[in-house]
């Protein structure tokens, strides 16, 4: 069934040690502090988004003005839509703008 | 008392019915990305039973795409999951009741709308037995694993990826993460210093660096901006629950 050969399979099972130990570390090692420095948590707090606004950045200017124009009509749309409308005016966006431009 | 058990657990499986609805496009479409990716059905599937995360899936995708090292991948999955540890802490003292055994099996399944609804739960003052915790996640678990599947065998009959824009369908996915985190103290500083040193990295090192770049100036330019002091973690926790 599995190439077990292969390293997708091997980086899966690391993933999925990693998000199992995010799950259970909070229990047994955040909640034994009373308090929490503002700084360590300000910056727990920023993981999630400085890690996605990294992944996205580049693809603003390094691919095409489809691309870049289809990014800056979904931040628009993420104002008002949820997750599901976001995508959708997302997809009619780079389809519509790449039979456009090329 | 079984058969209280079980009227909590069909309350559990009741209050699951919204979030399984609601999550269905995304299971489908992160099986249908996946094997647009490389990754073959089977592989899409271990990735939902065994991870079962959808956003932090969905970056693993993307990076298995540009052969970043595994320990790279590895640890932006860890990254993205990072908002679980602060799940984790509160919803310990409300599982006290459980068993070892009983909370290792729970914390497994502490998704986003799990942590809510146990939350919502809680806040109402009703206790929360491992009957309708496991009510409320088994189903999600298991559809989750079912639109996966679907997703990637529906996803190999499409021929032309690249003209449905498929390929970029997972920045517009990162980026409306990135905006349903804009609530959040100090969101928009966060997000330019990392996007413009992510952007920097990109053309000065190359990929996959900017990723891990972009991402620690954003968390360094955050401890900068909030200045001193302590929070007690219960607080800390209360800064709102994303549906990531």
């Amino acid at each position: 069934m599995f190439d077990s050969g292969s390293s997708v399979v091997w980086i899966i099972l690391a993933g999925a040690l990693a998000t199992y130990a995010t799950r259970v570390g909070g229990h047994l090692v955040l909640s034994r502090f009373q308090h929490i420095p503002r700084r360590v948590m300000a910056a727990l707090d920023a993981v999630p988004a400085a890690v996605l606004a990294s992944l996205v950045a580049p693809a603003i200017v390094s691919q095409g003005w489809a691309e870049a124009l289809t990014l800056a009509i979904a931040a628009v749309a993420a104002l008002r839509f949820n997750m599901a409308g976001v995508l959708l005016v997302g997809a009619a966006s780079i389809i519509t703008l790449r039979a456009l431009l090329g | 008392m079984s058969f209280d058990r079980n009227a909590q657990i069909r309350q559990g499986m009741r209050d699951s019915l919204t979030v399984v609805i609601g999550a269905a496009p995304f299971g489908l479409l992160f099986g249908a990305l996946a094997v647009d990716n490389g990754m073959s059905v089977s592989e899409a599937v271990l990735m939902s039973a065994t991870m079962y995360a959808g956003a932090s899936q969905m970056v693993g995708l993307d990076l298995f795409g540009t052969h970043a090292a595994p320990w790279l991948i590895v640890f932006s999955i860890f990254a993205v999951n990072f908002r679980h540890i602060l799940y984790s802490a509160t919803i310990g003292p409300k599982i006290a009741g459980f068993s070892v055994a009983q909370k290792t099996i729970a914390f497994f399944f502490l998704v986003d709308p799990q942590f809510a609804e146990a939350e919502r739960r809680s806040e109402q003052g009703k206790s929360i037995s491992f009957a309708w915790y496991m009510g409320m996640a088994l189903p999600f678990y298991f559809s989750w694993i079912c639109e996966t599947a679907l997703g990637a065998l529906f996803g190999n009959l499409i021929s032309d990826p690249h003209a449905l824009g498929m390929d970029f369908l997972l920045p517009i996915y990162f980026l409306a993460l990135v905006m349903g985190f804009r609530r959040r103290r100090n969101w928009f500083p966060v997000v330019i210093a990392s996007g413009l040193a992510s952007i920097a990295a990109y053309y000065i090192i190359g990929s996959p660096w900017h990723v891990s770049v972009g991402a620690l100036f954003g968390i360094a330019f955050a401890a900068i901006l909030a200045g001193q002091g302590q929070l007690p973690p219960q607080e800390a926790t209360e800064q709102g629950v994303e549906n990531v």
